[in-house]
């Protein structure tokens, strides 16, 4: 019961990556020096060579990859999951034992990418043979299975029960020991292709996807294709690059500027809402909160774009402008932004409104754009469109950007909205005490966190101990 | 009329040839983007001893959500960071012949007032939310995008107005949502488009989207243009996200590695690969400083990065099937997966060791 259509044979090792990449594992692990240790595996009275224990796979692993011995097992069960690894006893589920379970290579032949997709005529075969071999008594799902395959597959019932007599007959030739590995290593097979209901379907893939190599995509290649390609290249081979150092440069300047103000990384006062069901933090930083947290206020510097993106920066730059009369050019701004991300059927209304209040002449708010951008807008506006103002709001975003901007955040008002704002207090520790890494000390070679106060150190202030 | 088409055929010939040049640089100058090219050294590498090693993470699962029944395919964080919308596979108990509706993207409104979803049914379709328990939700639904194949990813830009939807049919398209016009498409990719992400740049024009041809492009939106595409993944690209100062974004892949292209470098300057992850990574999202990448995979993993340094940070277990989707909340407290185990795993970090004589994970 596949969801979604399943990809054409042959393109299954090209679209599944990973089986390729368990394959290069799994023939790794059977190296003769460097795999994993083989050994003879008694089961009853037969003896199967080239078996390995769970425990001895789970080693390999982490000493190959360099992992702990979690991430081994994980990645052991996977390859069991996906029938390259298979159990010896107990072949009917497929998972992996970090211990002296024994376990053997699945063969190339029934690996997943070579005999794929399972063929249900197959299927009937050995379910036909199983059926046999039991004498009519076979697991619930496998038996309706079977009918519905007897149902599906009627006119060519004879050949499935005579091919099945004939597997099982040619099977009673074998030694003891090769029956045992062929059964186990088919009865893998279909646990992976043919998983009984309530266990995960590894093979399951999402909706069928096109390829490169069988597009579904039409490119008709008219004048207007070229066209493009030509301008992309154009622009491609034109196009100045920054040196990688220097962009580097800027991540690294741009994670220690954020870092105290990420969570995930730093911690956040007073406490993490997630982790100790405290809405404090949200309460102290919800969109418009009368007293901004001091890191938040410290944000408002980091770039204008992080100003005007917080409601309450934006407020208190308004406020600013106000005071130096150019409250406009924000105004402008704002709705010159409304025009661009709103309704296609307000256009026409906001372009004529922002016209009015800030274009035209004698007009209220008039903002002040250089000539030729006024002169470029008013022009376009004969044939008004979402981006018709653009050139004039990116003027009047570099003017507040490279002018007033920079003196606000000099101004006695913004300087003393810093001083004003609070830094909350840790909340009362609980069980997991939680540690902020103090940023001048030298790391400490304890293994074990052991309570630490935030310290001034931090720069973090609160020092006085925790509520 | 004859000459008119005269014309046409001589322009598209010359025009063809023209393109054919630029084209024959092209596969040179892709090279040059990657990072490992002429073996030379990936750029992060060079900073990497200068940066201190971030302590030992423990994050652990806050809150398990199991209210679906099925996979989960998708999942959005409102912008009031405590709600999330999901989306996953729809079966129809009914009707065993039909066939499963997949979901497979889902966005939240900025506003926090609508959602919008889609996926096999090949539509995008917006719908207002409403807290009153008696008003039947699918009944206000509209149908906002249409393409020809499944709808991979959908996206609100600034406002509650416009879409940006991926398809299966190889384009990317910006739609108005109250008309349902479309006001842009997007046209380059060789195959299906999977994922795509809002750049958060100051004058707000561009978005990066990631495709089954190994492509991720990078898009203006208001002329449609291709700006920059970059190559040098193996496999198809399942998620891309921007770094948060816009100058870079991540990719996550079917060849199980995340890599971090920079735009204005124009090439890729890192691959977070290690040789024990062999499944695609699904799903990755940045923590609010760009430090920490987080990915889920497909073998029910997460592994956190740390992008500076190019090395793994940690990996979390707890999924019992693949990671479909990872976010971080808009405040950067906490992430959220979602899974094909029919959960959302919301996990937040408890507490962190401090730096110490480590082993060197990768």
């Amino acid at each position: 019961m596949a969801a979604g259509p399943a990809p054409p044979p042959g393109r299954l090792r090209a679209q599944m990556p990973h089986l390729r990449k368990m394959e290069r594992v799994v023939v790794s692990m059977q190296d003769p020096d460097q795999g994993v240790k083989m050994r003879s595996q008694r089961l009853l009275v037969t003896v199967i060579p080239h078996a390995v224990t769970g425990s001895d796979v789970v080693q390999w692993l982490a000493q190959k990859f360099c992992v702990s011995e979690e991430e081994a097992l994980h990645l052991g069960a996977v390859l069991v999951q996906h029938g390259y690894i298979y159990p010896l006893r107990d072949p009917r589920s497929l998972m992996l034992r970090p211990d002296e379970t024994p376990y053997r290579f699945q063969t190339p032949y029934f690996w997943t990418s070579t005999l794929w997709p399972a063929a249900e005529l197959d299927y009937a075969i050995y379910l036909a043979k199983k059926n046999i071999r039991k004498r009519g008594t076979l697991v619930d799902y496998e038996k309706d299975c079977y009918d519905r395959l007897h149902k599906k597959i009627n006119h060519a019932w004879d050949l499935v029960l005579m091919q099945a007599r004939e597997q099982l007959r040619a099977a009673k030739q074998r030694r003891k020991g090769d029956r045992l590995v062929i059964a186990c290593q088919e009865q893998t097979y279909w646990l992976v292709n043919r998983p009984p209901p309530g266990a995960p379907n590894v093979l399951e893939q999402g909706p069928g996807r096109g390829s490169c190599a069988a597009s579904r995509v039409l490119m008709t290649k008219s004048a207007d294709f070229y066209k493009r390609e030509i301008e992309y290249f154009r622009k491609a081979l034109g196009r100045t690059r920054v040196k990688s150092s220097i962009c580097l440069e800027a991540y690294l300047s741009f994670c220690g500027q954020r870092g105290p103000h990420d969570p995930l990384v730093s911690g956040c006062l007073p406490s993490n809402p997630w982790i100790s069901d405290d809405d404090a933090y949200w309460v102290m930083n919800a969109p418009t909160v009368a007293a901004p947290t001091k890191l938040r206020v410290e944000r408002w510097g980091f770039s204008f774009r992080e100003l005007l993106e917080d409601p309450v920066g934006r407020a208190h730059f308004m406020d600013f402008l106000g005071k130096e009369f150019s409250g406009e050019n924000l105004s402008f701004w704002e709705a010159c932004e409304e025009l661009r991300y709103g309704a296609q059927a307000q256009v026409p209304t906001l372009v004529d409104a922002v016209y009015e209040q800030f274009l035209a002449p004698g007009a209220a708010r008039w903002v002040n754009i250089d000539s030729r951008t006024m002169e470029q807008t008013l022009e376009g506006l004969h044939q008004p469109h979402r981006y018709v103002l653009d050139d004039a709001q990116l003027h009047i975003y570099m003017l507040m950007k490279k002018d007033s901007y920079p003196r606000f955040l000099k101004s006695d008002m913004y300087k003393g909205l810093l001083a004003e704002a609070g830094i909350p207090l840790g909340t009362k520790r609980r069980v997991f005490p939680f540690m902020w890494r103090p940023r001048h000390s030298s790391p400490s070679p304890a293994l074990l966190p052991t309570p630490v106060e935030p310290t001034a150190a931090c720069g973090l202030g609160g020092g006085d101990g925790v509520a | 009329m004859a000459t008119e088409g005269l014309h046409e055929n001589e322009t598209l010939a010359s025009l063809k040839s023209e393109a054919e040049v630029g084209g024959s640089l092209e596969p040179r100058r892709l090279r040059l983007q990657r990072g490992t090219d002429y073996g030379l050294v990936l750029p992060v590498h060079q900073v990497a001893e200068r940066v201190e090693a971030l302590g030992q993470f423990v994050m652990k699962t806050r809150r398990t959500l199991k209210g679906h029944g099925n996979k989960v395919l998708c999942m959005d964080w409102c912008k009031d960071k405590r709600r999330i919308v999901s989306s996953s596979q729809v079966c129809h108990e009914h009707a065993v012949t039909m066939p499963c509706t997949w979901v497979m993207a889902c966005a939240y409104a900025p506003s926090g007032c609508a959602i919008a979803c889609g996926g096999l049914d090949n539509k995008c379709s917006v719908y207002p939310l409403t807290f009153d328990k008696n008003e039947n939700m699918a009944a206000k639904k509209k149908s906002v995008a249409m393409h020809t194949n499944y709808l991979s990813a959908c996206s609100f830009t600034n406002s509650d107005m416009q879409i940006l939807t991926a398809s299966g049919d190889g384009t990317c398209a910006l739609w108005d949502v109250e008309s349902g016009q479309l006001l842009q498409s997007f046209h380059g990719h060789g195959a299906d488009v999977l994922c795509l992400d809002l750049a958060p740049s100051e004058t707000g024009n561009t978005f990066v989207s990631g495709g089954c041809d190994k492509k991720a492009m990078v898009w203006d939106m208001r002329s449609g243009q291709c700006v920059q595409a970059f190559e040098t993944h193996e496999s198809d690209i399942n998620s891309v996200r921007y770094y948060p100062s816009g100058d870079a974004f991540a990719s996550g892949s079917d060849d199980a590695t995340c890599r971090l292209y920079d735009l204005r470098a124009d090439r890729e300057v890192a691959i977070y690969s290690k040789e024990s992850i062999i499944f695609g990574a699904s799903s990755v999202d940045f923590s609010l400083s760009g430090r920490l990448l987080f990915a889920g995979y497909n073998d029910y993993t997460i592994n956190v990065w740390d992008v500076l340094k190019g090395s793994r940070v940690s990996i979390l277990f707890g999924h019992e099937n693949r990671v479909s989707t990872l976010r971080v909340s808009p405040d950067g407290t906490a992430f959220c997966s979602g899974s094909w185990d029919h959960t959302l795993r919301v996990r937040g970090m408890v507490f962190c060791f401090p730096v110490c004589e480590r082993r060197e994970d990768g």
